[in-house]
């Protein structure tokens, strides 16, 4: 097939990082499309150092390489930069191994793992000549898919992207590719008699097999056009990690990208039940991977990769099964090869599994960047969101890494939670001030990062029903923290720009009609708008307006439990009676045990698809199922209500965010 | 950890030629020390709360540049077999980039970035004719000094740059406008290849460029920090120019 590479050397001289777009990373594979052979390829649509190391397009990649009947390359969502002289010199978005054009593929398969990407997947899509809107699409023209964890809602792409893949994606794009095999050997076939194979697929929506039908701002009804589109989608889940061992060799950059180190998925799913954590709740059941195979992977994947940082990837690395062994055993088998010293983090480390025991065995290499995520500063608040970790867990956790030697660490927060009070935001301030007092015992310059987030409610989540802070709120609440924490030493203050948060709550929960904005927005060259330098919020609002939508009613409001919501029709397991009566919880400040080491509630997640937990070890953690093992009534006898909606109120301060 | 005055230092030549010329420096020097882990040699470290490993590189060469002449010094714990060092470290590197030879280093040898003294380079130039580059280079090489207002850290100066043209030669015609070869001062004045073309006609764009030789001042003689494979001397090279 074409190469634009003859094409696209002489213009990377004049663009930043040209290194981005050269492909030939160890462990690309060589594999090249062949007009005979199903030709995948997977995008990230954001710039290639946040796209490339991302887990899920890795793992893809290889398996759809490893088959005899397809080929996969990758791409990334091209800088601004070059997209202008691709443009003025008619180059097509194009992958970066063997650089063949957008159009040439059979599959363009987007990763979405972030709301404020979608823009950039029109312009992917554009940039390969292909109309962006799949009804003006033709047989000539590859298939748009997607897959992530975005897409348990995606009605707003609804009008883009052909067909979308809810869940663990490792089986499903073997059956796609057979299905997309049998037409390419049919003459005969059409691009709808595709689309309707595809959507027999378990877990493979197609949107435009579907008819919506509205109530005000409301959807009324969601349901099948056809009799060949099934009346729910449910997600896919593989059953054992074990059995897929990938990425087999993970890329290795030749220029730097973000988490720029060796990464081994030890397991998938969480129980932990954290009320707003979307990922936790789609991805059940857990699924630990064989402690064997982990060190394996980690011993292979350092030897061939030469890098000398891994890290073991999950929601929640401290609740694997024995974690302190595992670490244990990688360093060990490091310095038994003579390797330079290697370091191991463990990301999401939840304060209630971190003891002293684990600090040490992290220690024993170099020691990294070390985060903690309590989410909200007070017990109240913690129940509320079901992340059930004392102030007592996090000030022990605090102490064992300081007496480890760590000087500096940082604290993840949530503002904008339901029911949240000022004084459950100042206590954000009260925690870090503690934090690092308790450092200060063990090393004169301990400091602490606090670094907060907007909440944006997600689908398939208790919190699905509430009405998301207003920027102006989430303003005033950074704010307070800004004026408690100035003058508090050793602590440091970041926060993620509300005015974004409020276009990730357009995406996150909007409809189909949303769809209208995303494409206006990207018309009007709103590209890249999670990069803070690109991101306009007033380019969302116009073209909200245009499109007769508020804000008030897309993000702001609290559904009703009557109220069909736009994600219905799909399934990620979870029963909707279930994540009401969770709803109802968290407003009655109750917290839910982990079921890992508890009994079943029934949430849907292993009941409907027949499959249990992978765990390793029977018994909990640190002393409770919730790490804590303390009396769940403790501390919360405020009773909680929705909090009426403060009237917008021009911001006091213009300031627009520290990063985060 | 290492005790210095027994570690080994070794000076490797490498070049860099092909796709792999959009990478940067920074991103090379990655590539190196994950390749020397990869080989397991015994590469000394940094002391302290983030131990780094020693090595230490030339001059930087413009991303998009290739060269057949990239030099870095590497700190070794203990001796190592250095014939077989070249291929196994090739092989570790990605394409295009191949370590051509090395050599062991007095522990007090002047670091790379002290010692070079000048560069030779090949410079493709577009838009350029046979005659009227040659006329530019002739007024060039007369001139008896060249303001020119350059960026350097940030900051945008006016040098003279005319004393870091040490030789200025057209090599021929190219498909699209004329190769040159340049030798270039990196010492008090510098001049990078770019801002050649640049002072010698502003509309001239920069083709293929690479860079062919580093030297250093060794005993009084200009050398190549390691020759090249195949020379048996390093003096024969200074013949070169």
């Amino acid at each position: 097939m074409d190469s634009v590479w003859s094409r696209l050397e002489p213009l990377l001289p004049q663009v930043q990082k040209p290194a981005r777009y050269i492909g030939f990373e160890d462990g690309a594979k060589a594999k090249a499309p062949q007009a005979h052979l199903v030709n995948w390829c997977f995008v990230y649509p954001d710039t290639y150092e946040v796209g490339l190391p991302n887990q899920g397009l890795q793992i893809l990649y290889e398996i759809v390489n490893e088959r005899s009947d397809a080929t996969a390359d990758r791409s990334y969502a091209p800088w601004v930069d070059l997209e202008a002289l691709m443009r003025a010199n008619n180059i097509p978005f194009f992958s970066v191994e063997h650089h063949t054009p957008g159009g040439s593929f059979d599959v363009l398969a987007f990763n979405l793992s972030a709301e404020l990407t979608y823009t950039n997947l029109l312009n992917c899509v554009d940039l390969s000549g292909v109309p962006v809107r799949s009804a003006e699409r033709t047989a000539a023209h590859p298939l748009v898919m997607a897959g992530g964890h975005c897409t348990y809602n995606p009605e707003p792409l609804a009008d883009f992207v052909d067909a979308f893949v809810l869940g663990d994606g490792e089986e499903v794009v073997g059956e796609i590719t057979d299905v997309l095999t049998r037409h390419k050997s049919d003459p005969a076939s059409t691009r709808h008699a595709v689309l309707v194979d595809l959507a027999q697929i378990e877990s493979v929506y197609v949107p435009a097999l579907y008819e919506v039908s509205y109530d005000g701002p409301r959807v009324a009804s969601i349901v099948p056009a056809t009799v060949e589109a099934p009346h729910e989608i449910e997600k896919r889940t593989v059953a054992d990690l074990a059995d897929w061992p990938y990425p087999r060799e993970q890329l290795v950059p030749l220029t730097e990208v973000v988490h720029d180190r060796l990464n081994v998925e030890v397991f998938r799913g969480c129980t932990r039940g954290c009320r707003f954590c979307q990922a936790g709740m789609i991805t059940r059941p857990v699924r630990e991977r064989p402690a064997e195979q982990v060190r394996t992977m980690v011993a292979e994947g350092l030897e061939r990769s030469g890098y000398d940082e891994v890290t073991l990837t999950s929601l929640s690395t401290a609740d694997f099964s024995d974690i302190e062994s595992v670490v244990n055993g990688i360093i060990d088998d490091s310095e038994a090869t003579g390797r330079d010293a290697v370091s191991v983090s463990l990301p999401s480390l939840r304060v209630d599994a971190f003891g002293v025991g684990i600090a040490a065995q992290l220690q024993r290499a170099r020691r990294t960047g070390l985060t903690f995520a309590p989410e909200a500063g007070t017990w109240r608040m913690r129940q509320i969101i079901n992340k059930l970790i004392r102030e007592e867990d996090l000030y022990q956790a605090v102490d064992a890494a300081y007496s480890q030697g760590w000087q500096r660490m940082k604290l993840y927060f949530l503002i904008g939670l339901p029911s949240e009070t000022d004084e459950d935001t100042l206590g954000i301030a009260e925690l870090a001030k503690n934090c690092v007092e308790i450092g200060k015992r063990h090393n004169k310059r301990a400091s602490v990062t606090v670094s907060v987030g907007g909440f944006v409610p997600k689908p398939f989540t208790p919190f699905q029903w509430f009405g998301q802070n207003t920027s102006e709120e989430l303003q005033r609440k950074v704010n307070l923290l800004r004026d408690a924490t100035k003058r508090m030493k050793g602590v440091s203050l970041k926060w993620h720009d509300p005015k974004a948060t409020l276009v990730e709550g357009i995406a996150s929960r909007g409809d189909r009609r949303i769809g209208a904005v995303i494409e206006q927005v990207w018309r009007n060259g709103g590209t890249f708008q999670e990069w803070s330098e690109h991101f306009d919020l007033d380019l969302w609002l116009d073209a909200m307006a245009a499109a007769g939508i508020t804000v008030e009613d897309a993000v702001y409001r609290h559904r009703t439990e009557a109220e069909n919501l736009p994600w219905d029709h799909l399934s990620a397991g979870l029963h909707k009676d279930f994540l009401w009566q969770d709803w109802q919880d968290a407003l009655a400040e109750v917290g839910l045990e982990d079921c890992r080491w508890t009994p079943c509630y029934d949430c849907g997640a292993c009941t409907g698809f027949g499959i249990e937990h992978v765990v390793a070890s029977a018994t909990p953690p640190a002393g409770g199922s919730q790490g804590t093992g303390q009396d769940l009534s403790v501390g919360g006898a405020v009773p909680v209500t929705l909090m009426p909606r403060r009237a917008p109120a021009a911001p006091a301060h213009a300031g627009s965010g520290g990063g985060g | 950890m290492s005790v210095e005055p027994t570690n080994t230092h070794v000076r490797i030549r490498f070049s860099k030629a092909g796709r792999v010329r959009f990478v940067s420096h920074r991103d090379v020097a990655r590539l190196f020390e994950r390749a020397l882990r990869k080989l397991h040699l015994p590469v000394a470290y940094s002391e302290g709360f983030s131990p780094r490993p020693k090595i230490s590189f030339g001059l930087a060469l413009t991303v998009a540049h290739e060269s057949e002449a990239e030099y870095l010094d590497v700190e070794l714990t203990e001796p190592i077999d250095l014939e077989a060092l070249p291929s196994a470290l090739t092989d570790a590197l990605p394409q295009g980039m191949a370590a051509e030879a090395v050599i062991e280093i007095e522990r007090r040898t002047p670091s790379l970035q002290q010692s070079i003294v000048s560069c030779h380079w090949s410079i493709e130039v577009l838009g350029a004719t046979m005659p009227e580059i040659t006329s530019r280079i002739d007024a060039t090489l007369a001139a008896a000094e060249l303001p020119q207002e350059r960026e350097r850290k940030g900051k945008t100066t006016v040098a003279d740059v005319r004393p870091a043209i040490l030789d200025l030669e057209i090599v021929g015609p190219t498909s699209d406008g004329v190769e040159l070869r340049a030798h270039l001062g990196t010492e008090s004045v510098s001049l990078r290849p770019t801002e050649l073309v640049h002072v010698l006609d502003p509309a001239y764009r920069e083709g293929r460029v690479r860079r062919t030789h580093q030297w250093i001042i060794v005993d009084g003689a200009r050398c190549e920090p390691v020759s090249p494979p195949g020379s048996s001397t390093r003096h024969d090279l200074l013949r070169a120019s």
